[in-house]
């Protein structure tokens, strides 16, 4: 099926969008992270964007079945999983139908050509073959008869059933894919080897299925070597490719170890962020303890719990699961104990979209408990600094005696990037509040540091300390029920300073790009690595007063938020929601006039949307 | 286990500066002062005490007590216990709550508490009425009951506490009126002694919104035939006279009178509280007459530290991992020049 036009010289680009997509059932999550980690220790810079339904197993081939991974490796800068594809592999029709706009014109389909059968046009709602009937003219398609390849390739191995063979195609494909890009089996072959070691049948089948694609490509010469991607020039060091997830796990890690505390995690499981518990149980042998309560509100209150017995106490969950832990939250802020609840934002309201990435949780996290109940609110920005923010989240919230609400997001919390690994020696130092012997005289657990307003904090099992916190108002010092007007009063506006005096505690918002001029784009949490490419792009167009300020803490706001957006002519704000950041910056900052861009499909912002809409306000 | 102490308490080192605020004459005042005199017997650190309660009535009881304690939110208290008791083992940690704390807003927690088996105490102050909020029915109140909430009578029929916390797989679980403080007293001592998750019931009347409720079953001119107070090991008698005890007929526990139709004191079941089948005690924790008191079921059993505990020693043990740097830079990493 191929023409001289397909065959292309080897080409070097800086960077290319690949996206692997199939049913649920195909394993395009596995291909995917395959193919990322090879290109990665290859010395690439990655991002990725896994994006899948909510049902486990959709039925086959149907179209809201389709399971896509796609990556974007560069030998330059990659901040985003990319807008555009340079190659798409599609292992049936429903996933071609619903992914081909996102293909460049004139670029390459792989096509599991076997999976276009009459019953999988159907199901894809295709009324005629897109292989035959010339509607693909402007692309570049390579059909491949994999499954029956991959049957092919079996013969002779023992042990397998229909299921296993079928299933392995998908290494067909990430065979085929890693000779185009040049990239070496031995990776995938070596997780063969650890993920079936005791099923050798299965290591034998894999491998054998991988070589086939990798040898169709090369030994048959059908498809030319057509771009080479050099490693990327990155920071000396060593790196790791990093879910947003674990890295947010390994940040608790790190600061339970630098804090000289255990870990205490309480949680339940919810989409999308139960990988942090599966990543903490692991962890035993530091210590770490992590408990599976029977619902979100048992999970936080035993983080109180332990919080109050002196551990780095935490908490996991997702918007729906924030709403159920809003009351313990607001005893945890008056009882003023350190305890950090993680909110990987997901598609709301409700149950809404559970897989998909939105940032409607920050009104939530900002103001959903009842009473005046001010927190610290910060949010990691990519998959990698999920372990800085992390780290950061226990430190503030050690070193001030409060809740801190760490957001996320579905798409850096799935997404991975290199991280450059960061040795617990070289973290900064995180003080902690404990009285570890009872002074002479009296001590109370409400006597506050000058500084920081932050409490002392007792741990049972120390002499002398004995006290009694609670949800009832107490007073300033004693912690003694006390509901007296004005002794009310002050302790509400005592628990409000504390929170704002978090400023002196956190660096200055630094601005990217310019300094100065006609638009200062801003941007919180998730959307860091669409907004960072997009002003970088405009910038290079040519619009060089264009600034990016992207926020990672938000209550309380950088000191010096309002100077930084003095020298600014327009500002827009972007977010995935219908403008809730906007809302805080205006209660603010009133003298500004703050634009909006905002969408609210469960994705994330693409470069070209948002370049184009930069572009209508300069202009 | 908690760690012992050689320095004696007396009931006074147990008592905060809190001025007390229940009403006069609840029975609140009789489980507090019991526990005020229990602590000292139980060989336990002051400092090593800590009282978690949620919300009503009952839950004010850690102002009071000159320990650690946290009043905490409504029937949340077996989750923060919980993570007081896994963060640090040695404490001795104990639950206050009520009715309503426990059984409506809290059940989930409740019967989840009991499950997993925790070496935590709950004192269940059960008073078949919501007290604090003045006056409704609560998962206890009896079917017909007038109640601020239910006027004409209540229509929800109640639980059973033990029989809901056998279900839920309780270990331990004792009963007991709330006008005699030195059996209150024993309890305590008894529950802290025990390894595992142990569950109080006090009958405690409330002047003020069901006065009265338990006079039938607790009054000190009832209580021996209207009680039948269990202890392990002995025959289930009971009686002013000490002439009337339990037997089992086919599938139900049937009271019968000594010396009458031949009955001696030979053919009285005998109550094994440490059974692991809880069938039997189930069969006592329904039983209306008389109504069983004492400590029906003590079985003990592996609590949840103790699993954790030894799972988090053998991995330990076997695990490269000692600081997290080792995890940092294990597996597929690589090195950019």
């Amino acid at each position: 099926m191929l023409t001289d036009k397909m065959k292309l010289q080897p080409e070097v680009v800086e960077a290319v969008v690949i996206r692997f997509v199939g049913d649920s059932g195909d394993g395009m999550q596995l291909t995917g992270t395959q193919f990322t980690d090879t290109s990665a220790m290859f010395g690439n810079d990655i991002a990725t964007f896994p994006n899948y339904p909510s049902e486990i197993r959709a039925p086959q081939g149907s179209l809201y079945g389709v399971s896509g991974f796609q990556v974007h490796i560069g030998s330059v800068e990659v901040s985003t999983p990319g807008d555009n594809l340079d190659l798409l592999v599609a292992m049936n029709p429903a996933g071609l139908k619903t992914n081909l706009y996102a293909l460049k014109p004139g670029h390459t389909i792989i096509v599991d050509s076997d999976a276009f059968s009459k019953k999988n046009l159907e199901k894809a709602q295709y009324a005629t073959n897109p292989l035959e009937d010339g509607s693909l003219e402007n692309y570049r398609v390579i059909q491949v008869d994999m499954s029956s390849l991959t049957k092919e390739s079996l013969k002779g191995v023992e042990g397998l059933d229909n299921k296993s063979i079928t299933r392995s195609k998908n290494m067909f494909a990430l065979g085929m894919v890693y000779w185009m890009y040049g990239r070496s089996k031995e990776h995938t072959i070596d997780f063969f080897n650890k993920k079936f070691k005791k099923q050798p049948h299965l290591i034998e089948a894999n491998t054998k299925v991988l070589n086939a694609g990798y040898y169709f490509a090369e030994t048959l010469e059908l498809i030319p070597n057509a771009y080479t991607i050099s490693p990327a020039k990155m920071n000396p060091g060593t790196y790791r490719v990093i879910m947003g997830n674990t890295a947010t796990a390994w940040g608790f890690l790190a600061a339970a170890e630098k804090a000289g505390l255990e870990l205490f995690l309480g949680s339940y499981p919810i989409t999308p962020a139960t990988d942090i518990l599966h990543e903490l149980v692991k962890h035993k042998h530091f210590g770490v303890k992590a408990f599976q309560a029977e619902d979100e509100i048992a999970g936080i209150a035993s983080a109180i719990g332990a919080s109050f017995a002196g551990d780095l106490a935490i908490t996991t969950t997702s918007g729906p699961g924030l709403a159920l832990k809003g009351e313990a939250l607001g005893l945890a802020m008056i009882i003023e104990l350190p305890l950090v609840v993680v909110n990987v934002q997901r598609g709301g309201p409700s149950t809404g979209l559970p897989t998909k990435t939105e940032q409607s949780d920050l009104l939530q996290a900002m103001y959903g408990r009842n009473g005046e109940s001010p927190v610290i609110v910060i949010a990691a920005s990519t998959p990698s600094n999920c372990f800085n923010f992390a780290f950061e989240a226990s430190r503030l919230a050690l070193e001030h005696m409060t809740p801190v609400i760490l957001l996320t997001d579905g798409y850096i919390a799935n997404g991975s990037a290199p991280w450059k690994i960061q040795s617990v020696d070289d973290l900064p130092e995180i003080k902690n509040r404990i009285t570890k012997v009872a002074p002479e005289g009296v001590w109370h657990p409400y006597t506050r540091d000058v500084e920081t307003l932050a409490r002392n904090w007792g741990i049972p099992g120390t002499p002398g300390l004995e006290h009694r916190v609670g949800g009832l108002e107490k007073d300033s010092v004693t912690g003694n029920v006390n509901q007296a007007p004005e002794n009310h009063q002050k302790m509400t506006e005592i628990r409000a300073e504390k929170i704002k005096r978090v400023q002196n505690n956190i660096p200055e918002i630094e601005t990217e790009f310019a300094d100065s001029g006609d638009l200062l784009v801003v941007g919180w949490g998730g959307t860091y690595g669409s907004l960072h490419s997009s002003v970088k792009q405009i910038n290079k167009e040519g619009y060089k007063n264009i600034g990016l300020a992207h926020f990672n803490y938000i209550n309380p706001l950088p000191k010096n938020t309002e100077a930084v957006f003095k020298k600014f002519k327009k500002i827009v704000v972007c977010e995935l929601n219908a403008g809730q950041f906007v809302k805080i910056l205006r209660i603010n900052f009133d003298e500004f006039k703050f634009l909006q861009y905002n969408k609210i499909q469960g994705l994330p912002f693409g470069n070209n949307e948002l370049i184009e809409e930069f572009k209508k306000i300069v202009d | 286990m908690e760690a012992t102490t050689e320095q004696k308490y007396t009931f006074k080192d147990f008592a905060s500066d809190q001025e007390v605020r229940w009403c006069p004459g609840c029975d609140d005042y009789v489980i507090l002062r019991s526990m005020q005199k229990a602590l000292p017997e139980m060989g336990v650190k002051k400092e090593d005490v800590v009282f978690i309660s949620g919300i009503g009535c009952s839950s004010r009881f850690p102002y009071y007590m000159d320990t650690y304690g946290m009043h905490s939110i409504h029937g949340r208290a077996p989750g923060i216990a919980s993570g007081v008791k896994l963060a640090n083992p040695n404490l001795s940690v104990w639950v206050m709550t009520g009715d309503g704390d426990a059984m409506a807003i809290g059940g989930n927690h409740f019967i989840h508490v009991l499950r997993r088996n925790i070496n935590l105490n709950i004192v269940l102050f059960n008073n078949e009425i919501y007290g604090l909020t003045k006056g409704q029915f609560s998962p206890t109140s009896l079917v017909g009951q007038k109640t601020k909430s239910s006027p004409y009578g209540n229509t929800q029929p109640p639980f059973t506490p033990g029989e809901l916390a056998l279900g839920a797989g309780a270990r331990f679980f004792g009963r007991i009126g709330g006008n005699v403080p030195k059996d209150i007293t024993q309890m305590l001592i008894d529950a802290h002694k025990f390894k595992g998750t142990s569950l109080i019931e006090v009958l405690q009347n409330c002047v003020i919104f069901n006065d009265g409720c338990f006079n039938n079953i607790t009054d000190k001119n009832v209580k021996e035939d209207k009680q039948i107070f269990l202890e392990h090991g002995k025959p289930m008698i009971f009686g002013k006279d000490r002439d009337k005890g339990l037997v089992l007929n086919k599938l139900k526990l049937e009271v019968v009178t000594i010396g009458e139709n031949g009955v001696t004191q030979e053919d009285l079941l005998v109550h094994d509280a440490k059974e692991k089948d809880p069938t039997l005690h189930q069969m006592l924790v329904r039983l209306e007459h008389p109504v069983a008191t004492g400590i029906i079921r003590s079985f003990e059993d592996v609590t949840l530290e103790e699993r954790e505990d030894a799972l988090t020693k053998q991995v330990k043990a076997n695990s490269k991992f000692k600081k997290t740097d080792d995890l940092f830079f294990s597996g597929e990493t690589y090195v950019v020049k």
